[in-house]
C-alpha cells in the first residue's frame, strides 16, 4: 500500500501536532557520513518528514558495516547515499532527499552545506570529525552542528549524553570510549547516540537551543 | 588562562600548539575555539596564549 502525500502528511500532523510538522516540514539537514550514526539518524529525521535531506558519503556498503549500520547484505558494494535512499523511500518517498556520493573535504564544504538549516558531523575517523567541525566554523560560522564523539563499547548507555560547546556545536557522546583502545562499534550504543543527534536536531528545528 | 573553564597556567611555550602536547591531545583530533574565534589547525602552532585568554578545546575519540 502505498500512501498519498496528503494520507502521510496529516498522519504526522496527528501525531507531532501542526506548528512542529510545519516547522519540520520546511527544515534541511544535512548529514556528513552515513555509517552508524549518519544511517540511523536519516532514518529518524525521514521518519519524523523534515522535509530536506542532504545525504555525504563517498563509500560502499561493507561486510564490517552490517553490525551497526542501517543497511542489509542486499546493499553491499552500493554507495551508503543510494541504499540509504531507498530505505528512505519507503519510510516517506515525499521528503527530498539530495545525496552527494564524494568525500568531504574543506573546499567543499559550502557547497555542500550551505542551505542546510542544522548539519550533522557523523563520521568515523576522529581527525575527520574535527576537520569537519573546523571548517564548518571557520566556514559557516553561524550553523548550528551537531556532532558525536564517544560511543563504542557496551558501557551504559547512561554515559552518553549531549553538550552544548562553542555557543552552537552540540557534542553527542560519553566523549571517552574510543575505537582505538579496542573498543568495537556495536548497535547498541551507536544508535543511542544516533537517537541522541536525532534529539538535538528536532529541538534545534522547532527552536529550541539547550541540550 | 582558563580551558574548558578551569584556570591553568599558560604552558613555557606559550603556543596553542604546546597547550595541547601539555595535554596531551592529538592536534589532528581537536578543534579549538579561543575567546569565542575558533582557531584553524594551521595556526596552532603560531597562536600565542596570554594569562586573559579563555580556551576551549574539543577532543574527537573515534567511532560513528
Amino acid at each position: 500500500m502505498i500512501l498519498t502525500k496528503e494520507q502521510l502528511h496529516d498522519a504526522l500532523v496527528e501525531r507531532h501536532g501542526t506548528d512542529i510538522q510545519a516547522k519540520l516540514d520546511k527544515a534541511c539537514v544535512g548529514i556528513a557520513g552515513l555509517g552508524g550514526l549518519g544511517s540511523n539518524l536519516a532514518i529518524f529525521l525521514a521518519r519524523l518528514g523534515v522535509g530536506h535531506l542532504i545525504l555525504v558519503d563517498f563509500d560502499v556498503v561493507d561486510i564490517t558495516n552490517l553490525n551497526r549500520q542501517h543497511y542489509t547484505m542486499k546493499d553491499l558494494g552500493i554507495p551508503k547515499t543510494l541504499a540509504l535512499v531507498e530505505q528512505l523511500e519507503a519510510i516517506n518517498p515525499y521528503l527530498t532527499y539530495e545525496t552527494y556520493t564524494e568525500r568531504v573535504v574543506p573546499s567543499n564544504v559550502e557547497r555542500l552545506f550551505s542551505g542546510c538549516d542544522v548539519v550533522v558531523e557523523a563520521f568515523d575517523k576522529p581527525d575527520q570529525k574535527a576537520m569537519l567541525l573546523e571548517n564548518l566554523l571557520t566556514r559557516l560560522p553561524e550553523k548550528p552542528v551537531v556532532s558525536g564523539s564517544g560511543m563504542a563499547g557496551y558501557g551504559s548507555a547512561n554515559l552518553i549524553k549531549t553538550e552544548k560547546r562553542f555557543g552552537h556545536v552540540y557534542l553527542c557522546g560519553d566523549g571517552t570510549s574510543d575505537v582505538a583502545d579496542g573498543l568495537g562499534l556495536m548497535a547498541p550504543r551507536v544508535a543511542v547516540c544516533s537517537a541522541h543527534e536525532g534529539t538535538m536536531v528536532l529541538r534545534l528545528l522547532i527552536g529550541e537551543t539547550e541540550p | 588562562m582558563k580551558v574548558n573553564g578551569n584556570e591553568r597556567a599558560v604552558p613555557a611555550e606559550g603556543t596553542v600548539l604546546s597547550l595541547l602536547k601539555e595535554l596531551g591531545h592529538d592536534p589532528q583530533r581537536v578543534a579549538v575555539e579561543k575567546n569565542g574565534t575558533i582557531i584553524p589547525r594551521a595556526q596552532f602552532a603560531e597562536e600565542k596564549l596570554t594569562d586573559a585568554d579563555h580556551l576551549e578545546v574539543v577532543c574527537f575519540v573515534g567511532g560513528g
